[in-house]
């Protein structure tokens, strides 16, 4: 028996495997990115020391902008690996979310007076209380969807319409403006470290579901109810309660990511704050070679599709496209690492891979 | 090519990532012949007729056709059916919301679809011809699954095909709905139809097939006339072993049966779950194996599932060591050393994707809760524990139990219950289609896990096995326990009878 079965060696098998490899799918694209702008203008990657109107050393540059605005993305991401995951669906609501959670954020910094001279709560209370209030939606999302059986994009169809009308309304459609120097830390930098604050509250997100996946059972109780919730339930296994949580996970990134958000502004503007934000965080799971219809994820490789997307669309700004055909542009080289990354094409370009270098192991093996 | 043969493949190799599957296998198929394929999973049965239809391209080999001087290549499913070739699987692959004339004629292009009373009529002279008892205009899903496979064999035959391949046919059918199965194949084999019987079950190849061909490992063991090959020597060419195996078995059969002084592990009354079985008391002592026996839709995994609280308990008490416990969900069961390996495989037994570690570790990382996950070299090294005590034939831990073949997806399954460490662990049809050896590994470990002190019930469709392995049987009929077995009253006609009692008072 142990003779039909061949170990894959050399240069052949270990391309072959790097080929397979989930991963290989976002770094290939960020290099591809890379190599592009090195090509077009090398300019693009200088970062360059400033300082701030306050005289604090700031670093800027399009790296700069890359981790910046990425960050939110990735850590949106990451909640939406694990809904995406379990039940094999997306949460289209997210960027409704964050007009909310960023919303609730402001109403508690404000209290009555929508421009207050002293902050009327500390930010941590703000903070918290966005993160119960997004965990809320969160849990209205994972209901439909868990116990409800509504199609996860049916389900969150409701909030995406409902979102930012509700957000509107916490504030009584006031536009209030946090005059705190403080609360700017968060969205831009904290006075001293050049390097852009969200860059660290992604860091930490990342580390935070890092241990998780590494000291609960998390990722093999959530892949297990993607894959299969009937076997899942005859181990043992609550898929409703595992779908739910996961909706849940899915609000605290959505608190984190709207917090960061308001932070840049000192303020909010409900019809445009985070708009399609919900389009890139599950272009970014996609990104990663991960199934949107559910099962096993990568997380790691989801997290650094957030960044290629933001690579993206600081490159197409860099060139020079205007807003409003970013879209466009984006959708195109979104069309060709889709099809790149999917198993069909891979699987040839596998093979493809194997004729080039096919002649050479085939002798060697005879 | 060999007189009257109306197929012929020579030389065939198939290499997948990391297993050769074919190495040259050569295979004939004769004009009116019934050709049984056999060969335990992974023998390379599967892959041989995935290459013949098109499905999978073969490295190198030739296939010859009648009719056609040079050899033909054929690329593709529809290829393999302009050449006549026409494949039943055993999941029924059409659609269920149609029509059964509908399904026989979807996907023939030419208009086939558009005079509906022309499509019915002739749809009905073939169902006539052939001797199916179905009204072309009846809604597929509306028949039962026998006639369903008929359907599917029509549509077949109606293809003009000269070779019809049947993988495994037969393993949804129950006895009655399988001779009528036969004599539609003995119609198709007196009109010249060269028809390639893949089964795991040895009685239908003996009753029904012309000759035999083995397959071990993916290379040719040999081709023999069904006359000159008697069972244990078919069954000792598929293991590529001589087999008194089966023999040893019986003999551990009076050890098992004589636990009539242990206290019962498990102890049911008046069980009933959502499922529509009548109330049932049931108990098994420590050591013991005992089983469900009955018909196909008796309810005998009714019972298991709900004493595992797989689906909803809706009344009853269940002691486990003689302590009231209450076991509403599976996990309930789970955490009272309870282990329940599900019938359905495919559906409510695997995780597809993940690896064979995965899922060899799932149900104990269940049991041991969210907060406390293995590391991987522990997971490692309970699969790998595993992997070798029940010789399971993965490339490597990683692998996906998904690309393993049915018998050893089995065992994996079994490795997962077992390392939960259960006192009481069910089997319902641990040995449905998985290969003669397989099943023989299966039945041993449990008459050796009872010798250990646990307690198993066992639920097999092939009565043999039962009375191999339990000491008791409980029989059921429509959904209900009509009678219990043991001792002497374990004999093929006594459960018969016990089954059938029913309509002789």
């Amino acid at each position: 028996m142990s003779d039909r079965y061949i170990k894959e060696k050399g240069a052949a098998g270990f391309f072959k495997s790097l080929f397979r490899h989930q991963i290989f799918i976002p770094i290939a694209a960020l290099l591809l990115l890379a190599i592009f702008n090195l090509i077009v203008d090398p300019s693009f990657f200088k970062i360059t020391l400033g300082y701030s109107s306050d005289g604090y050393p700031v670093l800027s540059g399009n790296l700069m902008t890359i981790i910046d605005y990425g960050s939110e993305l990735a850590i949106l991401a990451i909640g939406m690996t694990l809904v995406t995951a379990a039940s094999g669906g997306q949460d289209i609501s997210v960027g409704a979310a964050i007009a909310i959670s960023g919303s609730v954020v402001l109403r508690v910094l404000c209290g009555t007076d929508s421009r207050p001279e002293v902050l009327q709560a500390p930010i941590i209370v703000a903070f918290l209380i966005s993160c119960v209030v997004a965990m809320l939606f969160g849990a209205f999302n994972g209901t439909l969807v868990a116990y409800f059986k509504i199609q996860p994009m049916v389900a969150t169809l409701i909030l995406f319409t409902a979102g930012r009308s509700i957000a509107a309304w916490i504030n009584n459609n006031e536009l209030p403006i946090v005059s705190d120097k403080t609360f700017t830390y968060f969205g831009g930098f904290i006075p001293g470290v050049p390097i852009p604050t969200p860059f660290f509250i992604a860091l930490l997100c990342m580390a935070v579901i890092a241990l998780a996946l590494k000291f609960t059972n998390l990722g093999l109780y959530v892949q297990s109810v993607g894959i299969n919730e009937k076997s899942s339930r005859l181990n043992g296994l609550n898929p409703q309660m595992i779908k739910f949580m996961t909706y849940v996970i899915l609000g605290l990134c959505v608190a984190v990511a709207g917090f960061i958000k308001v932070s840049r502004l000192s303020s909010i503007n409900y019809s445009v704050i985070a708009k399609d934000i919900e389009m890139d965080a599950i272009l970014a799971v996609a990104l990663g070679g991960n199934a949107l219809s559910g099962g096993k994820f990568n997380m790691t490789a989801s997290i650094l599709g957030a960044y290629v997307i933001q690579f993206l669309t600081t490159t197409l700004y860099k060139m020079e496209v205007q807003s409003a055909a970013l879209s466009a542009y984006k959708a195109i080289v979104v069309i060709a690492l889709v099809v790149l990354s999917a198993p069909v094409v891979r699987e040839k370009l596998t093979d493809l891979w194997k004729k080039i270098t096919g002649g050479k192991a085939a002798k060697s093996q005879a | 090519m060999r007189e009257k043969a109306v197929l012929e493949m020579r030389n065939i190799y198939k290499t997948f990532p990391g297993v050769k599957a074919l190495q040259n296998v050569d295979f004939t198929l004769c004009e009116g012949e019934i050709h049984a394929l056999m060969g335990e999973n992974g023998a390379g049965k599967s892959t041989l007729i995935k290459v013949l239809t098109g499905v999978y391209q073969k490295d190198s080999g030739s296939v010859y056709m009648k009719g056609h001087g040079k050899p033909i290549l054929i690329r593709s499913p529809q290829e393999a059916q302009k050449y006549g070739i026409s494949t039943v699987y055993q999941e029924i692959s059409l659609c269920p919301n149609l029509s059964v004339a509908e399904n026989m004629y979807i996907g023939r292009g030419e208009g086939a679809l558009l005079n509906w009373k022309q499509m019915n009529e002739s749809a009905g002279k073939i169902l006539k011809s052939l001797g199916i008892a179905v009204k072309p205009e009846q809604q597929l899903a509306s028949c039962s699954l026998a006639v369903q496979q008929m359907v599917a064999i029509a549509r077949a035959v109606d293809m003009e095909c000269k070779v019809l391949i049947l993988d495994e046919p037969t393993s949804s059918l129950d006895e009655s709905e399988v001779a009528k199965l036969f004599k539609l194949m003995r119609d198709l084999k007196a009109r010249g139809v060269g028809i390639i019987f893949v089964t795991h079950f040895l009685d239908q190849v003996y009753e029904v097939c012309d000759k035999i061909t083995v397959l071990r490992d993916g290379t040719l063991v040999g081709e023999y006339e069904i006359s000159d090959l008697p069972r244990v020597q078919l069954v000792s060419k598929m293991l590529g072993k001589e087999l008194d195996d089966m023999a040893d078995i019986k003999g551990d059969n009076s050890a098992a049966s004589e636990k009539t002084n242990e206290p019962p592990v498990f102890e049911a009354k008046g069980l009933c779950s959502t499922e529509g079985i009548k109330p049932f008391d049931f108990y098994i002592r420590k050591g013991e194996v005992n089983g469900f026996t009955g018909l196909l839709g008796s309810g005998r995994s009714e019972c298991v599932r709900a004493i595992f609280g797989a689906d909803k308990v809706t009344g009853g008490q269940v002691k486990m060591g003689g302590k009231s416990v209450k076991i509403t969900k599976p996990i309930d069961a789970m955490k009272q050393g309870i282990a329940y390996l599900a019938e359905d495989r495919k559906r409510d037994g695997i995780v597809g994707d993940l690896s064979v570690r995965d899922n060899i570790i799932l149900a104990l990382q269940v049991k041991t809760g969210f907060f406390k996950p293995f590391s991987k070299a522990k997971a490692t090294e309970f699969a790998e524990k595993y992997i070798k005590l029940l010789d399971i034939k993965t490339a490597s831990v990683h692998t996906p139990i998904k690309s393993l073949s049915g018998g050893n997806q089995q065992k994996v399954l079994l490795a997962r219950w077992l390392l939960t460490n259960p006192q009481y662990l069910i089997l319902d049809e641990p040995t449905r289609g998985i290969d003669v050896g397989t099943k023989i590994d299966i039945q041993k470990l449990v008459l050796k896990l009872a010798s250990e002190g646990m307690s198993v019930t066992f639920i097999s469709s092939e009565t043999d096995e039962m009375l191999r392995t339990c000491s008791r049987l409980v029989v059921m009929r429509d959904r209900k326990v009509v009678g219990e077995l043991s001792g002497d009253e374990l004999t093929q006609n006594m459960i018969m009878a016990t089954i059938a009692g029913g309509e002789e008072a």
